[in-house]
């Protein structure tokens, strides 16, 4: 029988009996001093409101123009996309698909997989493949980089900066707000409110 | 001092997945059990870690070499054409005034890549010569390693964003080079040897009776 009342710690394995936590409180290993377990407070609906958020930002950041560049009298406007195509259209097409895997796919995927999961959750529905859809985007979550892809931005612009002009647009405040968003739902969400809602294979 | 329980000393095994603590259904050469609640395979500790952290380390130590001197991007304009690789590219920021933006480059591309390959080959030599030194300080080592590993990508995304707003023909254009193929390849395997990489085993050595 699986013992739902105890816990191990992932870093070191030390086993401990699970008590409930106030809310808003963390029980950390008293070994190694990783974090066993948190009660956050409104975890699922908390993610629920931030993904949907999110999906809307998502598609404003890409649907409206993110960065014009002006020189000379000569401007191009670039939204999420044109990188990853110009990238792709000079032969670096692995550069092109890890850009479009870690900045678009891997965090859309994140949040359709989260409103689907949840939204599931929330009518008291059992999702089709739920454990084996959660587990997949559980395990996507650290090859979603936006935030690290807004420095990139930051630093790309300030390099340009003495040459030419950037106009920054829609698209990028968006995206700009997504990061707070994205990173916003992944901190409310408590991953074992999900699986303590799941059944077991005995 | 009473020896710690750990889950693996009690016949249990730890779900990586949803943390739900199993039974460990049998010895060695038993197939690996399927979680009952989310369904991963169930491992007592990753699969193979050293030689698997070990052979991505080696990979991720070699195309450093070819990520620091190719070519990161190539910029022409009308008057000249040049090209950098990582450490020129932080050398021209500095030498234009960009101090803070080279040092976040200096401190993302080349610190981080170097420190986290360090850290986890002294990790990988500790757990083999079964080190007793300081466990706690090596597991938050380890915790900081794999926390940030990703904010390498930084410069891989400067050069995409770079080569999408710069292509105006002849009066301006920047192209990505050979070299940030490989140091995407670097922080991507780097990532993945932190992965693969179990710091229980850290753990283990402790529990051993000393003579």
């Amino acid at each position: 029988m699986p013992r739902e009342t105890l816990i191990a710690c992932h870093e070191c394995d030390l086993l401990y009996a699970l008590h409930p936590l106030p809310t808003g409180s963390k029980a950390k290993c008293e070994r190694c001093g990783a974090i066993l377990y948190q009660n956050k407070s409104n975890s699922l609906d908390r993610t629920l409101a931030l993904s949907i958020a999110g999906l809307v930002l998502f598609v404003l950041a890409n649907t409206f123009p993110f960065l014009a560049f002006q020189m000379k009298g000569q401007s191009t406007e670039t939204n999420l996309f044109t990188g990853i195509v110009e990238l792709y259209k000079t032969d670096m097409e692995v550069l092109a698909a890890l850009v479009f895997f870690t900045t678009m796919l891997v965090p859309l995927i994140r949040l359709l997989g989260l409103v689907y999961i949840l939204l599931s959750l929330r009518l008291n529905h059992s999702p089709l493949y739920l454990r084996r859809f959660f587990r997949f985007q559980q395990s996507l979550q650290p090859w979603s980089m936006i935030e690290v892809f807004m420095l990139g931005i930051l630093v790309a612009v300030v390099k340009l900066d003495q040459m030419a002009s950037i106009v920054p647009g829609i698209g990028l405040w968006s995206f700009a707000a997504l990061i707070f968003v994205l990173a916003a739902a992944a901190a409310s969400l408590d991953p074992r409110l999900v699986w303590e809602r799941q059944g077991m294979d005995l | 001092m009473t020896p710690p329980v750990t889950a693996a000393k009690q016949g249990l095994i730890s779900c990586h997945c949803c943390a739900l603590v199993s039974p460990n259904p049998g010895g060695k050469g038993h197939p690996p059990a399927a979680c009952p609640r989310c369904g991963a395979t169930l491992h007592t500790r990753k699969t193979n870690s050293l030689a698997r952290t070990w052979s991505l380390l080696i990979a991720a130590f070699i195309f450093y070499i070819p990520a620091n001197i190719l070519p990161i991007m190539t910029s022409t304009t009308l008057i000249h054409t040049q090209s950098d690789t990582i450490l020129s590219g932080v050398i021209y920021l500095i030498d234009t005034g960009n101090w803070p933006i080279a040092a976040v480059i200096f401190f993302a591309s080349v610190m981080i890549p170097v420190i986290k390959l360090i850290v986890l080959t002294g990790l990988l030599v500790s757990v083999h010569r079964r080190s007793a030194w300081k466990p706690r300080e090596r597991t938050r080592l380890y915790r900081i390693t794999e926390a940030i590993g990703r904010w390498s990508m930084i410069d891989v995304y400067v050069v995409t964003i770079l080569v999408a707003l710069v292509h105006l023909g002849a009066i301006a254009q920047v192209k990505a080079g050979l070299g940030a193929v490989f140091f995407a390849a670097v922080v991507v395997i780097s990532m993945l040897a932190a992965r693969t990489f179990d710091p229980r085993l850290i753990w283990d050595q402790q529990e051993l009776p000393n003579e």
